[in-house]
């Protein structure tokens, strides 16, 4: 919300055109003004501080979810040691950082979180952190609902299905149980106002009521964001990212149920459906959004893990405060943009191009739709992409994804369409190759009781 | 969780009332006047002006809003919008009445 005393706008100031080293990632004018007495102006020039930081305080993870923005599963040898993680927390106090939004990874499996935890809150800086619950037993709820706490900490825990099979179908085996395990211990506990996150896909929109339905058995809130192919979730994207028509049914309940419902400024691109949603419904990437990550790198927002949204390292470039306020890709991203492709759609004004990270990962230009613009000009982008020779999708510049699966690994099986030629299809390819290939007892004679050493079958009488 | 008080039902800000900036808030100055930051109920506000900001600061120890506007040296003809946006900041307990003994109610 706005306070502020009526005044007359200061217009726009003059533009120089679109600068080059400044058009790296985006085109700008060039102007450092702002173009209207709105706030937005204000905030696409950067604050002193950003409002909304996040911070991964390690790729390890218990889960491998298949969405993952963050590629997380192994633990970086070179994550922050909990002395450096708590001259962080000191920096952020002398900047005024509100609150941090601790993700990962799973934060809570690193050992020293809960010191981390209080170190944050005994020094001002309010904590949000999410959590899928692994690590949020009784104990731990007891603790965090808690008079030492003092109210400062929210808790959001991860469920992006209403039911088991549609959650555990992206989050892994067993990971329904352990949000509602968590869910249940906060509420016993007294923990009042957890959040329940959800990313929206495909499969979830249906069941939105069904998510507030949870939300209020466990006096928790309601909080969706929307699915970046950003990690592991450019591998997914096209199979979960919501359906134009989903993107109505999603703008539509919001619209409806909107007041009690958190979405992180998530949904902007949807406000060119017409009304928009509450929020700043800009790009807040370097301005008043950014990450650090595991090992103190900063990037420009949580969906931008990628060596093209790499600000610096606040061991090696002097600090956190000196990367926010001097790096030269922040510089850039608070530079008024043209809005490129865009500019000329009536909708620019309400979605203002729609998120940085989709365009990127997906590969179409910065300057141009987002993938999901609902009124329709990012599939043509894609589909003009994808006609003209193909898209390139960025490679992905880190993964901290486990090398070989393990039990948690969603399987994302799908039932496969009927062939078209069923009887061809059905027919074997060939002869078998031989009697071993078919059998798996072929060759063994019980009354011998051995199968015979090295290798093949006993009999021979398959000729492998 | 939140100690406001009950949101619903503001308390009018007037000219002749001590008011004080509640002490779950804090105010980080930025190019544009300030964000404030209310940590029990974690309500984010922006304050557009840096003298909205003056006179957010001084309202303690002002013996009344009157005297905060004067004293940030706001033309009396603009102090309807100030308390316009003092009435704002009220409404979701940025700012709070202050109970002083012997003060006009």
């Amino acid at each position: 919300m706005t306070i502020a005393p009526e005044r007359p706008g200061t217009g726009a100031g003059p533009s120089t055109g679109p600068s080059t080293r400044i058009g790296q990632l985006l085109p700008t004018t060039g102007d450092r003004t702002p173009r209207g007495d709105r706030l937005v102006d204000q905030f696409e020039l950067g604050l002193d501080a950003p409002i909304c930081l996040t911070w991964e305080l390690t790729y390890a993870c218990n889960l491998e979810c298949a969405h993952c923005l963050s590629s997380s599963g192994r633990r970086d040898p070179r994550e922050l040691s909990t002395d450096q993680a708590k001259a962080v927390i000191d920096e952020l106090q002398r900047m005024q950082v509100f609150y941090i939004n601790i993700g990962g990874g799973e934060p809570t499996i690193r050992p020293d979180f809960w010191e981390l935890l209080e170190y944050s809150i005994e020094h001002n800086v309010g904590v949000k952190f999410s959590t899928n619950g692994v690590r949020l037993s009784e104990e731990r709820a007891a603790f965090l609902a808690s008079p030492a706490m003092n109210g400062y900490v929210d808790i959001q825990i991860s469920l992006d299905g209403a039911t088991a099979e549609v959650n555990d179908y992206v989050r892994g085996p067993g990971s329904f149980d352990t949000a509602i395990r968590a869910l249940e211990n906060l509420q016993a506990a007294g923990f009042s106002d957890a959040k329940i996150s959800v990313v929206c896909t495909r499969q979830n929109i249906g069941q939105l009521d069904e998510f507030k339905a949870i939300a209020d058995k466990y006096g928790a809130m309601l909080r969706l964001t929307r699915l970046r192919p950003s990690g592991r979730g450019a591998d997914v994207w096209d199979e979960l990212h919501p359906l134009p028509e989903q993107q109505r049914e999603l703008y539509d309940w919001l619209m409806a149920n909107g007041e009690n419902i958190l979405t992180g400024d998530s949904f902007f691109h949807l406000a060119a459906f017409g009304e928009s949603l509450p929020g700043l419904n800009l790009c807040g990437a370097g301005r008043v959004v950014c990450l650090i990550d595991p090992i103190g790198d900063v990037y420009a927002c949580p969906f931008a893990i990628h060596d093209n949204f790499h600000a610096g390292n606040i061991l090696t470039d002097g600090g956190f405060q000196q990367v926010w306020q001097k790096s030269e890709l922040f510089q850039d991203l608070r530079a008024p943009q043209t809005g490129g492709a865009c500019a000329k759609c009536s909708f620019f004004d309400a979605c203002r191009g729609g998120c940085m990270a989709a365009k990127f990962f997906t590969g179409l230009p910065l300057d141009g739709p987002d993938p999901e613009c609902v009124q329709g000009y990012g599939e043509s982008a894609l589909a003009s992409m994808n006609a003209a020779g193909g898209r390139v999708i960025p490679e992905s510049s880190q993964d901290h994804s486990k090398k070989n699966p393990t039990r948690n690994q969603p399987v994302m099986l799908q039932l496969g369409r009927r062939p078209d030629d069923l009887e061809a299809s059905l027919q074997p390819r060939g002869m078998p190759v031989s009697a071993c290939a078919e059998s798996p007892l072929a060759g063994f004679d019980p009354g011998t009781g051995a199968l015979g050493g090295g290798g093949g079958c006993a009999s021979g009488a398959c000729g492998c | 969780m939140s100690d406001a008080p009950d949101s619903s039902a503001p308390d009018a800000v007037r000219l002749d009332q001590p008011w004080a900036i509640s002490p779950a808030v804090a105010l980080r100055p930025e190019p544009f006047g300030a964000l404030a930051y209310h940590f029990g109920n974690r309500k984010l506000t922006f304050l557009k002006r840096p003298e909205l900001v003056t006179v957010v600061r001084g309202l303690a120890d002002a013996p009344d809003v009157a005297a905060a506007l004067a004293a940030a040296a706001v033309p009396e003809a603009q102090w309807p919008g100030y308390l316009a946006a003092l009435q704002g900041l009220a409404r979701t307990d940025m700012i709070r009445p202050r109970q002083t003994e012997g003060a006009a109610a």
